[in-house]
């Protein structure tokens, strides 16, 4: 992690590290993975038209079972700080940033690193991850569940699937339309100017390091 | 040059609100309510506005198509047949236009899978399985029923008495239409009162037999006799489906 030695004038902030990039697009490859093969199991006419059935169904297993991987590996251990650090930030919100979700971005809001949208997007990725697969899980041990509850978790499934996709396809949206946003994941930086407009809260906190000339 | 900073970790809020953990929290239970609760409502919304207003639904009334080899077997009405073979006195071979100007059965009912989707209120139409084998005539030594299909991969069977139920048909309608391949037209089985893997698709052959030949499923583990109420009997030994 490079820092500068006069943070007052430094032109660029680092916004993600290298564990946290890998760790988004490992999730995302997962995610990517996990969408593309459950059309064709939900759709079932459209099935064996890309890949047979049962290659479909053991890339949407195997990638379902690896969902969490990402995310725990780069929370834990020393690697992990950034990543623990953004987690508290995506947890605790402040007065602000409530009125602010609550009106829909119409109050004012000295924005924190990530925006209440944001945060939000996050929270609900990793509630679906846990979701789906403990849902998931027993539509594959079905055995062990009774017919009523695996009508549920069918039901749960599906009914979280759809909110996925939309939550999943507005999320590339806002990264497509925010092409200076979206640089830093891959790069991890973003421009001094972009912090002092889209994450000013921020900026004043991390001023001291993560940030280069 | 590298350096950590001392004072790394943003401080909480003091006025913060843990947003993040009730909002995953409040959605997990979400999913926990769903799967407790979900067939139930499911069921509701089905019988309140219809099933086919249900089928819009995400998750609910739609068919998944299953099959054992990966593709669909493709069969045109015109060349369809069906073998009818074993301890009957007479094998016979039935067209579908043989299947059709037999006395019709059509009833409406659901398809339920074991891995627990479900269609309700899909009506099918066809052959009592019972009015078959009294045309072909069942020798005395047959105990069991032998299922094939046109995808050379999936085979079921049925005792003789399971075979006799009103509701076990040979269907070439369902949902009001000829069956369409991916539900295994243009002829399949049809068991009500069992479990969907016992319903076989593609249906090409019918073998009368002297014991239970446990089917493509059933050496998956699937219990042999796939009740809907998860009854268990002498083929039955599997206790896991409750």
């Amino acid at each position: 992690m490079s820092i500068t030695q006069s943070p007052a004038t430094s032109l660029r902030v680092l916004r993600f590290d290298r564990v946290q990039r890998g760790a988004h697009w490992a999730n995302a490859l997962l995610f990517f993975s996990l969408m593309f093969t459950a059309i064709p199991l939900y759709f079932g006419s459209l099935f064996g038209i890309v890949l047979p059935r049962h290659l479909i169904e053991m890339i949407h297993l195997w990638s379902g079972l690896a969902l969490p991987l990402p995310i725990i590996v780069s929370l834990i251990g020393p690697w992990g700080k950034a990543m623990r650090r953004d987690v508290r930030r995506i947890n605790y919100w402040t007065g602000e940033e409530i009125r602010w979700m609550r009106t829909l971005g119409r109050s004012r809001l000295e924005v924190d690193k990530f925006n209440p949208g944001q945060k939000l997007n996050a929270i609900f990725v990793g509630a679906s991850i846990l979701v789906m697969l403990v849902t998931g899980a027993m539509l594959q041990w079905f055995r062990f569940f009774s017919v009523p509850w695996r009508s549920g978790a069918t039901f749960v499934h599906d009914l979280f699937a759809y909110a996925i996709f939309f939550v999943v396809v507005g999320h590339i949206v806002m990264a497509l339309t925010h092409r200076d946003t979206l640089r830093s994941i891959f790069n991890g930086w973003v421009s001094r100017s972009w912090a002092e407009r889209h994450a000013a809260r921020w900026l004043g906190e991390e001023q001291p390091d993560h940030t280069e000339l | 040059m590298s350096v950590e900073s001392p004072r790394g970790a943003p401080k909480e809020p003091p006025n913060g609100v843990n947003v993040g953990r009730r909002v995953f929290l409040g959605l997990a239970a979400l999913g926990a309510l769903g799967v407790a609760f979900g067939n139930s409502v499911q069921n509701f919304l089905g019988d309140a506005i219809g099933s086919g207003l249900g089928g819009l639904l995400p998750g609910g009334d739609r068919f998944r198509i299953y099959t054992i080899t990966g593709t669909l077997p493709k069969i045109s009405r015109d060349k369809y047949r069906l073998q009818v073979s074993g301890l009957v006195d007479h094998p016979t071979t039935f067209t579908l236009a043989d299947l059709q100007s037999m006395p019709k059965t059509s009833f409406t009912k659901a398809f339920q899978c074991v891995t627990g989707w479900r269609v309700p209120d899909v009506h099918w139409e066809g052959v009592k399985l019972s009015d078959l084998l009294d045309r072909v005539g069942v020798k005395s030594g047959a105990v069991a029923v032998s299922f094939d299909s046109y995808d050379n991969a999936d085979t079921e069977s049925l005792t003789l008495e399971q075979a006799h139920l009103p509701d076990v048909i040979v269907a070439y309608s369902m949902l009001g239409a000829p069956v369409t391949t991916e539900h295994g037209g243009p002829v399949r089985l049809y068991v009500a009162p069992m479990f969907g893997y016992k319903s076989l698709k593609w249906l090409s052959g019918i073998r009368l037999v002297d014991a239970i030949e446990p089917g493509f499923w059933e050496q998956n583990g699937y219990p042999v006799n796939g009740w809907l109420d998860g009854t268990t009997g002498p083929n039955n030994p599997d206790p896991g489906l409750t």
